[in-house]
C-alpha cells in the first residue's frame, strides 16, 4: 500500500512536470512573448520600447532559466504574477474558481442523481417503454455538442418564456454569498447544459451494470429469501452496481475543470474556463500555466482517489 | 489474415449445428464478421442511422451542385435581396431553402458545404487516431517494459491537461487551418483507443497462438500486425465508429470558440457562433438549421456506432466503451 502510494505519487509529480514543461513549449514556440510585449508599447512602439518591455518581463532570458524560475516559485506556492495587471496569478484563480465549483458541483448533483436514477430503472424494466425513452434520450443528450444544448435551453427558456416567467436569466454570475436565490436562477441553466450532456454515460453505465448484478446469484439468493424486490434492488443490486459509477464521477469531476469552458463562455460565468480563454487570446503565461497545472492536479488526484476506493468499495482489488 | 481464435471459435460452432441440421441441408461455416454483420442487417435502427449517415454523405458530394442549380456561391453574399430592411437575415423562401446569415449569405448551400468539413474532419481525424492508438497501444501492450511506461506517461500527460485549453493554444499560437484542425483533433483523441489496444494485447499476447508464432520465429512486428491485430480489430471498429461523432462534436466546439476552420469557410460551429449574436431577435432559422445539421450528423454516427457495438458483441460485455 505504501509502495503504490509512493510509486503513484512520483508519477504524478513526473506527470504534472511534463504538463507544465508542454504548455511552456507550446508558448514559446508561439508568438506570445512577441504579442504581450506589442500589447504594451501599444501602437506606436518602438523596437527598443518592446525590447525593453520584454526584459522588464524576463521573456528575454533562456526558456529553461524562465521554467526554472517558474517553477522554484511554484515549489514555494507562488503561481507568478499575471504579464497586464501584474496580479498574482493565485489571486486570479482563487476569484474565478468559486463560480466554476458552483458550477460543477451543482451540475454533478444533477447529473448522477438523474443518471443513476434513469439508469436503475431501465435495468429493473429492462425492455419497457420506460426503458427506451430513456436509453433513446441518453443516446440523444451524448450525441448533442455542449453548445448546441446550451444554446438550445437559452432559446426556450430565456426568450420564449420571456413573456411568462424571467425566472432563467442566462449571462452571468452571482455569488451565493451576495444572494443565493439569484445564485440559483444565474446557474439553472448552466446546471442543466452540462448535467444533460453528461448524464446520458450514466444511464447507460448504470443500467448495463445494474442489468450484469441483476443476474448475480446473490441476488437470486436475496430474492429467494423472500426479500422484497424494492429491497433487493436498493439493499443488494444498487450498491454492487454502482462501483462502476463512483469511478466515473470521480474522473468527471476531475476533468470537470476543462470541460466547463464552453458552458463558462456560453453563459458569460467568470470562471475558471472562461478566465483560461481570455489568457490564452491576451497569451498571458502565468495564468495559463497556474490554470493548466491546477486542472492537471485534479485530473491526477482524481485519478489516484478513484483507484484508492476502488480498493476499498472491492476487497478484490489489490493495490501493488 | 489469419485468426486462430475466431475462426476455431467457429470450426466448433459448425459441429454443433452438424449433428442438429437435417442432412440434405448443406452446412457452412459463418465467420464471426458474417454473424456481426447479418445481426447488423437486421437492426432497423442501425439500417436508419446508415441511410442517414449516406444522405449527408451525399448531399455534401453533390453541394457545388446545388450551388449550381440555385446560383448561390457558399461565400456569395445576397446585400439586396438576402438582408432585410436592417441588414438582418432573411427567413426560409423560394429563393434561399433555409433562409440566409448575418453576411446574405444563403444558410442552405453553406450547410451543405459546412458538411463537407465535418465529414472530412470526422473522418481523417478520426484515421489520424485510429493509426496512432493501434501502433501505440500494440507497442505498449507488446513489448512492455520501457516502451509501455513511456507510452502510459505520454498518455497520462495527455489526459491530464484539458483536452480544450491545448487545443485552443495550438491553434492560437499557429492560426487556424482546415488541416491544423484535422491534426488536433485526431492526435489528441487517440488516448483511450491506445488503452483499450493495449489492455487487449496485453490479455492475449500470454495464449498459445501468439507463442506458436514466436517458436516459428516470427519477428514482433509481424506478431503485432499479423496475429495480434486481427484479435483486436472488432474493438478498434466499434471504437472508430463512435470517434467520428466525438470528433465531428470536437472540431465544430474548436470552431464554435473561434479557433477552427478560418471564416469564410462554412462551417456548422461557426455558423452556430454567428447565429449565437441573432436568433434572440427572431431569427431563429440561422441557429435552427445548423445546430440539426449537426445534432442529426452526430445522432446518425452514434446510433451506427451501438449497433455496430452490439453486432460485434451481441452479450454487452467486453467492449463497453
Amino acid at each position: 500500500m505504501t509502495r503504490f502510494l509512493v510509486r503513484r505519487i512520483g508519477q504524478s509529480i513526473l506527470v504534472l512536470f511534463i504538463s507544465s514543461v508542454v504548455v511552456f513549449g507550446i508558448y514559446f514556440v508561439g508568438p506570445g512573448p512577441n504579442q504581450v510585449a506589442r500589447q504594451f508599447a501599444g501602437r506606436l512602439g518602438t523596437a527598443a520600447r518592446i525590447a525593453q518591455i520584454k526584459h522588464e518581463l524576463h521573456l528575454d532570458q533562456p526558456i529553461y532559466l524562465q521554467y526554472s524560475h517558474w517553477a522554484w516559485n511554484l515549489l514555494h506556492g507562488n503561481f507568478g504574477y499575471d504579464y497586464y495587471k501584474g496580479q498574482p496569478v493565485g489571486s486570479v484563480i482563487a476569484a474565478a474558481a468559486p463560480p466554476t465549483i458552483s458550477l460543477v458541483i451543482g451540475a454533478a448533483i444533477i447529473w448522477i442523481i438523474y443518471g443513476v436514477f434513469t439508469g436503475v430503472i431501465s435495468a429493473v424494466r429492462s425492455r419497457s417503454l420506460m426503458d427506451r425513452s430513456f436509453t433513446a434520450s441518453a443516446l440523444f443528450f451524448y450525441s448533442m455538442p455542449t453548445f448546441v444544448l446550451g444554446l438550445a435551453l437559452i432559446w426556450i427558456f430565456a426568450y420564449k418564456l420571456s413573456p411568462v416567467t424571467t425566472f432563467f436569466p442566462f449571462h452571468g454570475f452571482v455569488p451565493i454569498t451576495t444572494n443565493p436565490g439569484q445564485w440559483f436562477e444565474y446557474l439553472i441553466l448552466p446546471w442543466l447544459t452540462l448535467a444533460l450532456v453528461t448524464a446520458a454515460t450514466y444511464t447507460r453505465l448504470t443500467r448495463a451494470s445494474m442489468l450484469e448484478v441483476l443476474g448475480e446469484d446473490y441476488v437470486r439468493t436475496a430474492r429467494s429469501k423472500g426479500m422484497t424486490e424494492r429491497r433487493v434492488i436498493t439493499r443488494h443490486a444498487l450498491r454492487a452496481a454502482l462501483t462502476p459509477v463512483v469511478t466515473l464521477a470521480g474522473l468527471d469531476i476531475g476533468t470537470a475543470l476543462g470541460g466547463v469552458i464552453i458552458v463558462e463562455t456560453l453563459f458569460g460565468i467568470p470562471g475558471l474556463g472562461w478566465t483560461v480563454i481570455q489568457a490564452i487570446q491576451q497569451q498571458d503565461l502565468p495564468i495559463i500555466l497556474g490554470i493548466t497545472i491546477l486542472a492537471a492536479t485534479f485530473v491526477v488526484v482524481a485519478n489516484l482517489v478513484v483507484d484508492l476506493l476502488y480498493a476499498v468499495l472491492d476487497p478484490r482489488v489489490r493495490l501493488y | 489474415m489469419s485468426m486462430p481464435e475466431l475462426s476455431s471459435a467457429g470450426m466448433s460452432e459448425t459441429l454443433i449445428e452438424e449433428g442438429a441440421a437435417p442432412a440434405s441441408k448443406k452446412i457452412e461455416g459463418r465467420s464471426p464478421w458474417r454473424l456481426a454483420y447479418e445481426r447488423l442487417r437486421h437492426d432497423r435502427a442501425a439500417k436508419i442511422a446508415l441511410a442517414t449517415i449516406l444522405v449527408i454523405v451525399l448531399l455534401a458530394l453533390l453541394a457545388p451542385v446545388f450551388a449550381k442549380i440555385l446560383g448561390h456561391g457558399p461565400n456569395q453574399q445576397f446585400i439586396d435581396i438576402g438582408e432585410n430592411a436592417n441588414g438582418g437575415p432573411v427567413p426560409p423562401s423560394g429563393t434561399f431553402w433555409l433562409g440566409t446569415d448575418n453576411n446574405g449569405r444563403d444558410l442552405f448551400i453553406r450547410i451543405l458545404y459546412g458538411a463537407r468539413i465535418s465529414l472530412i474532419v470526422g473522418v481523417l481525424a478520426t484515421g489520424i487516431s485510429v493509426v496512432l492508438g493501434v501502433v501505440l497501444g500494440l507497442a505498449a501492450g507488446y513489448i512492455g517494459g520501457l516502451v509501455d511506461t513511456v507510452i502510459a506517461r505520454l498518455i497520462d500527460v495527455m489526459l491530464s491537461i484539458p483536452f480544450l485549453i491545448l487545443a485552443i493554444s495550438i491553434a492560437y499560437i499557429s492560426g487556424p487551418s482546415l488541416f491544423l484542425v484535422i491534426i488536433i483533433v485526431g492526435v489528441l483523441s487517440f488516448t483511450y483507443l491506445a488503452r483499450i489496444v493495449r489492455g487487449q494485447v496485453i490479455s492475449i499476447k500470454s495464449r498459445e497462438f501468439i507463442e506458436a508464432a514466436r517458436a516459428l520465429g516470427a519477428r514482433p512486428w509481424r506478431i503485432m500486425f499479423v496475429d495480434l491485430l486481427p484479435n483486436v480489430m472488432a474493438q478498434v471498429i466499434v471504437y472508430a465508429t463512435l470517434l467520428i461523432p466525438a470528433a465531428i462534436v470536437f472540431e465544430a466546439s474548436l470552431s464554435f470558440l473561434g479557433v477552427g476552420v478560418p471564416p469564410p469557410t462554412a462551417d456548422w460551429g461557426a455558423m452556430i457562433s454567428d447565429a449565437s449574436g441573432f436568433f434572440q431577435y427572431g431569427y431563429w432559422w440561422f441557429l435552427f438549421f445548423p445546430s440539426v445539421a449537426l445534432l442529426t450528423t452526430t445522432l446518425a454516427f452514434n446510433i451506427f456506432g451501438d449497433s455496430v457495438r452490439d453486432a460485434l458483441d451481441p452479450r454487452g460485455a467486453g467492449i463497453y466503451v
